[in-house]
């Protein structure tokens, strides 16, 4: 339990102030109430426009509906950019406090990230459910609506695939961080990843409506694992044995850039040249 | 052995250089020059555990880069260190749990926490057991008269009140050595004499090994038995206080206001040697003596022997003008 203690008091300190930001999570939740009611419409017309590829889709209209308001509600914990906190302590040099702290700096940045993204998500979160949940169907649009998962067993598989996908994007946040922290800014780095997850998370169109030669290797990249294979699961897409290989490529992933960010950071810290004052 | 033993200790940065305007820019994008820039080189020095140290030293001299070395946050590139017989750097989390640190430039605590809440996330990050952590600090709020800002998110504090929460905040797991940089810069003097007094008595009552690095002279007159002047990188003096100011604090200023205008004396003149003119204007005259040489009777009995003299002023140089002199001596100005 002591062993814990630092890493538990980083995360839930982080976590219960950026809950207090209100502010943000009514305009987050407004701006991605708005992208997923034009994307559900787009949805819709190209299902009606094309009756026969619709029957042959992976996806029916209504698990597409459902996978999209909830990539919309689960937006921010894919790892746009960097943590804010990790760029401005290496601009201004409070790196060094991180360094004099008897604690292993990565996972401290690690826990501080997590508790970053989770604190982001869960009011948009819960105010999507409310309102595409909730408020759709009580107003009659429960075809439009985010419907209930339709098994126990895809219920239980987002149940688990849900944190694995927040300790997946933690870990791709650290290769962020790290970089930041070699290169002194943020610009670039965010500016870059952004279109790679937008696109590879199926944040822009599931991964499932890609063409079938794609499908092996959009299954297998990283970023499908912090959105798409956890989404895939709660609409049942994923089910049985391919849902096991879903949830172990999640595991997979997140070692593997565990591993990689420790020995990137490692080699950053070494080099790491605190100047001026 | 002593608690810090530091012997030929060097670091070298690598710092981007850029032409000026827009070619320059753009040349950049291609190519980048690279300067060394030799922050350290050979710098020696032990302390014993207890001991109070003045690092003391202009811009760029290295005291800074001393002190990240020593709390394990940069890794020299040449040298030994040991601190509490650990090297720093990569034995970093034995090593930075028995110290606390305070860089005066920036801050520990969290902007947005209330000061408290950033005190309890400290004792958690540094695992203090529950009931030490409350003693530790019921006791430096009270040292520190933090009692009225606990509350108060760090953002809102005046910088007074902030360095005084950063002192609390590095002393909250109770270490035993204590590296200060630059901790009083910019504050009012209340808040100088709390940081001072705080620190003396760590110091004196505790035992705390303390190296403080300054630019106020009055910080290093106050607290330091013994101080270290550094430039260019190198120790160009490590002595006890009262030396320091002994060696470079011979000379004596004579400042005279006379009836008329004040004499054009005929210096130097050899009934009174060592002595000079530092200024002269309207009818004040100011010398420069040395009391070895000339005793300041001797020289205003002189001076009130010949002219009509008002009042007499003995002082002595400023000890900012004293040590910017001991640096332009070593050729260490600002680097």
């Amino acid at each position: 339990m002591d062993a814990a203690r630092p890493y538990l008091a980083a995360f839930s300190s982080r976590f219960l102030l950026m809950l207090q930001y209100r502010a943000a999570a009514i305009a987050g939740f407004a701006t991605q109430c708005w992208w997923g009611g034009i994307k559900v419409m787009i949805y819709a017309a190209f299902f009606a426009a094309a009756p026969a590829a619709a029957a042959a889709s992976p996806m029916t209209l209504a698990q597409v509906i459902t996978y999209t308001w909830l990539a919309q509600a689960l937006l921010s914990l894919t790892p746009w950019s960097a943590d804010p906190e990790v760029a401005l302590a290496v601009r201004t040099g409070a790196v060094a406090y991180d360094r004099l702290r008897p604690v292993d700096t990565y996972s401290l940045w690690y826990v501080r990230g997590a508790a970053w993204m989770a604190s982001r998500a869960l009011p948009r979160a819960a105010l999507m459910l409310l309102g595409a949940g909730l408020v759709l169907p009580l107003i009659g649009l429960s075809d439009w609506a985010w419907k209930p998962p339709p098994t126990l067993a895809a219920a239980a598989a987002f149940a688990i695939s849900l944190p694995l996908a927040l300790a997946l994007s933690t870990a791709f946040l650290m290769i962020v961080n790290i970089i930041v922290a070699a290169t002194l800014t943020d610009r670039g780095i965010n500016v870059l990843f952004n279109s790679l997850i937008i696109v590879f998370s199926g944040n822009l169109l599931p991964l499932a409506l890609y063409p079938d030669w794609a499908q092996t290797a959009l299954l297998l990249q990283p970023f499908a694992g912090m959105m798409d294979i956890p989404l895939r699961l709660y609409v049942g897409q994923l089910h049985g044995p391919e849902a096991l290989l879903g949830l172990g490529l999640q595991v997979f992933w997140t070692v593997a850039l565990i591993l990689l960010g420790r020995f990137a950071m490692a080699r950053v810290m070494r080099r790491l040249d605190v100047q001026g004052g | 052995m002593p608690q810090i033993l530091v012997e030929d200790l060097a670091k070298t940065y690598r710092v981007a250089e850029r032409d000026p305007g827009l070619l320059g820019a753009v040349k950049g994008l291609v190519h980048r020059r690279h300067r060394m820039v030799e922050a350290l080189r050979n710098v020696s020095f032990s302390l014993e555990a207890g001991e109070l140290l003045g690092f003391i030293g202009p811009n760029g001299a290295g005291k800074s880069t001393t002190i990240k070395i020593l709390s394990g946050i940069l890794r020299p590139d040449a040298g030994t260190v040991l601190v509490n017989g650990r090297v720093p750097f990569t034995d970093r989390i034995a090593h930075v749990s028995k110290i606390g640190v305070v860089f005066g430039q920036r801050t520990q605590l969290w902007w947005d926490l209330p000061v408290i809440e950033g005190f309890d996330l400290l004792a958690d990050i540094y695992r203090v057991e529950p009931a030490r952590y409350r003693a530790a600090r019921d006791e430096l709020v009270d040292l520190l008269r933090l009692g009225p800002v606990l509350d108060q998110p760090v953002r809102q504090l005046s910088l007074g009140q902030r360095m005084r929460a950063e002192i609390a905040a590095a002393l909250l797991h109770a270490p035993d050595i204590l590296f200060l940089d630059e901790p009083t810069i910019g504050l009012d003097a209340p808040s100088k004499l709390a940081v001072r007094d705080v620190v003396r008595r760590l110091n004196r009552e505790r035992g705390v090994t303390v190296l403080l690095t300054t630019h106020d002279m009055h910080d290093i007159e106050a607290l330091a038995q013994r101080v270290i002047v550094i430039g260019h990188g190198q120790v160009l003096a490590d002595s006890p206080f009262e030396t320091l100011r002994a060696n470079v604090l011979a000379e004596r200023r004579l400042v005279i206001d006379f009836a008329h205008a004040a004499p054009d004396l005929a210096l130097p003149d050899p009934t009174l040697p060592g002595v000079v003119v530092r200024s002269r204007r309207g009818q004040t005259l100011e010398l420069a003596f040395d009391p070895a040489r000339t005793p300041a009777p001797a020289l205003i009995a002189a001076m009130a022997s010949a002219h009509e003299v008002v009042d007499i002023h003995v002082g002595e140089p400023a000890i900012e003008e004293v040590i910017a002199r001991f640096y332009d001596l070593h050729g260490a100005g600002e680097a």
